[in-house]
């Protein structure tokens, strides 16, 4: 409630914003075409702007008459007098070209894109942000991204975990290009499956969102999209190596075949050879193995006749060694061989999309998504002994359409779904089938400029979770320009997958319980939760930069949830929630551009998620309460050679308090103490497609001493690699380079 | 639901005359306004109106006239003075000369 207060009292705040302005268009008199980059302003004054990629401005009024001053390089400067304040239509014609010496002024486009109009919310990452991130994989592409946060999983594997409005991957819907990618047997690991270099946009929806996809959304979706044959660079490989022993190559081609067909062929591998143990505790900091991973694709367009296709095939090889390798004599006390661990997994996939535009009618579309795919992982660690494998099927049959105008629009359609799961752990087999249909319906309302609408609703029939309704509602108003006020409220269930969502209780000496109550999944019930969420999005200009504030609140309340319970020492316990369980998240976030080619964004987040455990309620473990990010970029053109640039990256994160679950190196209700990171990354660019880039990660090398608990005895109870709540590893550094071809 | 016959469905794209993206939302709202158009999309940058809409509900003529009666010029008719002076000041598209 107090935080609905502030966000009030703040939105209220910025009511007084507004200011007169006097507005225009600048075009070139030879050609007509609008110019972008003009630099419009009083004369004998600092007050100015720069027209945008229209040739629209608007800049502030000042006492008329008074002359306005047009001057864009390659164009002969025009001063207009003003007289009164109404639109300014101007035409700038050319000077010789000879006459060129200066750096041509341009603006380009945000990486980060915020949308004003669509009634989600949502935020579009491009492929140059995700340039930002010092490596490779999707798991580590959200470090510049405050509605996203990275945490680290285990001390074992080395994978970075993400988290949404304060819960984990679980409980977002994550799909690639619209077909739910990382879900099951992939939990853990799914997002190190796809390669950065081959991520064309990344969209982010926080809340409630589409009921298109599924039931299974819980406190939002990422969705990736991959670059597409017919419309990227022919080729483009990159080189990545980072001093601790990660190699890196991505590769990419495309192809188009004729006026209909294109296609791509797109490759990943990556190894760690390597092996570090800078802590000494006699564990790898990082696994050894490699990856290796190739994706081919085809896609089919058809203008005349409204018909598209994509055919999407993927296999994938992943093999991984950690633990006490190095380890040459184990510790005297120990009567056990050394701790070591080995994971393998195997992964196909394949996707086929097809649609149908109706000639004429163009509002009007079919399109039916099938995929399929096929995923096995083996794996030992210490003594415990964790197999999956998890085959899926999954149908989409959707249609769209409007009602009278395309102010009405919906979709419609029907989804089935099956999945098999066969698990060995440590002794015991499991295995399941789940299948469900389900129909669903999706209104949305368009009212072009104040406000629009999204009300869906989807009926599923599952074999283990029955039949149920799936309501979803998002609400977009903008109240005064340039701002936006969403609502968004929703359900989504899901099976917990215990094993393979919680993978890293496979790296503790904890005795497993399952307390059954005869549910469906383990014994044990599904999940069942609500989100609801408010969020206020306001644009501005501050000394004539652009910028905006957005403030998000979000609250998950589950309904029905599998508690994992670490708080007893040498135990982890399953057992379905008695009692209530909510996640809250406050977000504020700024952006604003500091100066030309200096851009500053910047978020504060602050979280309540509590769980009633049977021992009571307590905040969820390694879960800050409080995080701040801040990421600086700055662009550097060179004089002589626009093409040639320097690029540098600073991000901070600043990581609150958090609680660990008892145990014995720590005791009861310790609180892990707030620490700061600090990354930074410079890109040389030579050519537009030529690039090489450095970087560091973890600047002021902060670690977690002592990561790993009874390392020294690693078989008994009290051993423990999970409880991870900074980095493992110390400072690293990397280069790389890229290169890309248009032909 | 759109049963329409396919004959009575017309794709038909002119200029009309405006400047920014208010004046997109008004157009494409006047459009709007005649029953049968189906889509209605004003492009910023080209000044082209793209219209679908239903000949047997909604005719060139009646969906022109409604947007010259907010205020912009198309192919068929032009905005009266009293519409043109009633937009804002961003909209004003008929251009004025430097001195």
């Amino acid at each position: 409630m107090k935080y609905l207060l502030l966000f009030l009292f703040i939105v209220t705040a910025l009511n007084v914003c507004s200011q007169e302005v006097i507005s225009g268009k600048v075009y070139s008199l030879e050609t007509g075409d609008p110019i972008e980059g003009v630099a419009i302003y009083w004369k004998e004054t600092t007050l100015g702007t720069v027209s945008d990629v229209n040739g629209d401005f608007e800049i502030q009024l000042i006492e008329l008459p008074a002359e306005l001053v047009f001057q864009y390089l390659g164009y002969k400067t025009d001063i207009l007098t003003i007289r009164e304040s109404r639109f300014i239509d101007h035409k700038l014609s050319e000077i010789e070209v000879e006459a060129l010496d200066e750096v041509v002024v341009s603006k380009t486009k945000a990486t980060i894109q915020k949308t004003y109009f669509k009634p989600r919310n949502v935020v579009s990452i491009s492929s140059d942000e995700l340039l930002k991130a010092a490596c490779c994989n999707l798991s580590e592409s959200f470090e510049t991204n405050p509605s996203i946060d990275v945490n680290f999983s285990d001390a074992i594997t080395g994978t970075k975990q993400i988290k949404m409005l304060g819960l984990t991957s679980p409980y977002l819907l994550i799909t690639q290009e619209n077909i739910p990618m990382v879900r099951g047997a992939s939990q853990a690991y799914g997002l190190t499956f796809t390669p950065g270099p081959w991520v064309e946009s990344i969209q982010i929806t926080k809340g409630a969102g589409s009921v298109t996809n599924g039931f299974e959304s819980i406190t939002g979706q990422i969705n990736t999209e991959l670059f597409k044959p017919i419309s990227s660079d022919r080729r483009y490989f990159n080189l990545y190596r980072s001093l601790d022993g990660r190699n890196e190559f991505n590769l990419r081609l495309n192809t188009v075949l004729n006026d209909k067909w294109s296609g791509g062929v797109f490759a990943h591998a990556n190894q760690r050879i390597r092996e570090n143990d800078r802590n000494d505790d006699g564990f790898l900091d990082a696994p050894t193995g490699d990856q290796l991973n190739l994706l081919g694709r085809l896609q089919y367009t058809n203008a005349q006749s409204g018909w598209v296709g994509f055919l999407t095939l993927r296999y994938l090889e992943e093999d991984r060694e950690s633990g006490e390798i190095h380890a040459q004599a184990p510790n005297e006390l120990r009567i056990n061989a050394p701790w070591l661990s080995q994971w393998t997994t195997n992964r196909f996939d394949a996707s086929l999309k097809t649609g149908y535009v109706f000639p004429l009618r163009t509002y009007q579309s079919l399109g039916l998504q099938l995929s399929y795919s096929d995923h096995s992982q083996q794996s030992n660690y210490g003594h415990r002994v964790y197999d999956i494998e998890h085959d899926s099927f999954y149908g989409n049959l959707l249609f769209n359409s409007i009602f009278g105008n395309t102010l009405n629009v919906f979709k419609t359609g029907i989804t089935g779904a099956y999945d098999r799961f066969e698990e060995v752990v440590d002794g015991s087999s499991y295995s399941r089938t789940d299948h469900s249909i389900g129909a669903y319906f999706e209104y949305t309302y368009n009212d072009i400029d104040t406000w629009s609408l999204v009300l869906g609703g989807r009926v599923d029939s599952h074999n283990r979770l029955g039949t149920f309704f799936t309501p979803r509602l998002n609400i977009r108003y903008t109240p005064w320009e340039r701002s936006a006020l969403r609502f968004s409220a929703g359900q989504g269930r899901k099976a917990s997958n215990i094993f393979a969502e919680n993978q890293s209780l496979f790296f503790t000496g904890r005795s497993i319980s399952i307390e059954s109550n005869n549910g469906e999944f383990y014994g044990l019930g599904p999940e069942r939760a609500t989100n609801y969420g408010l969020s206020f999005l306001q644009g501005f200009s501050l000394f004539n930069r652009q910028g905006d504030l957005t403030f998000d609140f979000y609250r998950t309340q589950f309904i029905d949830q599998v508690v994992v319970d670490w708080e007893t020492i040498g135990q982890l316990r399953f057992y379905n929630l008695e009692g209530r369980s909510i996640a809250e998240n406050l977000q504020i976030e700024m952006n604003y551009e500091l100066s030309k080619d200096l851009n500053l964004r910047s978020a504060y987040k602050t979280y309540r998620v509590q769980t009633d455990y049977t021992s009571g309620r307590l905040e969820r473990p390694l879960t800050p309460k409080n995080r701040f990010f801040a990421n600086l970029d700055y662009k550097v053109r060179s004089v002589k050679n626009p093409e040639s640039e320097w690029r540098f990256d600073l991000t901070y994160h600043h990581i609150g308090t958090q609680r660990l679950p008892a145990n014995i190196r720590d005791g009861n209700n310790f609180f892990a103490q707030s620490y700061g990171l600090w990354n930074s990354q410079l890109t040389r660019a030579f050519k537009t497609n030529f690039e090489v880039y450095m970087g560091f990660e973890n600047m002021t090398n902060f670690k977690q001493e002592n990561p790993i608990v009874a390392s020294d005895n690693p078989f008994s109870s009290n051993f423990d690699a999970s409880l991870i709540y900074a980095p493992v590893f110390g400072r690293m550094s990397y280069v790389g380079l890229r290169w890309n071809s248009k032909k | 639901m759109t049963l329409y016959s396919q004959k009575s469905i017309e794709k038909q794209t002119f200029e009309v005359d405006g400047v920014c993206g208010m004046c997109k939302t008004r157009i494409e709202k006047a459009s709007f306004k005649n029953k049968g158009v189906k889509s209605a999309s004003w492009s910023i940058d080209t000044h082209e109106l793209t219209l679908i809409f239903d000949t047997s509900k909604a005719s060139l003529d009646s969906i022109q006239s409604s947007i010259a009666r907010v205020g912009h010029n198309t192919p068929l008719f032009k905005a009266t003075d009293e519409a043109y002076e009633s937009l804002p000041m961003c909209c004003k598209y008929r251009s004025v000369e430097p001195h």
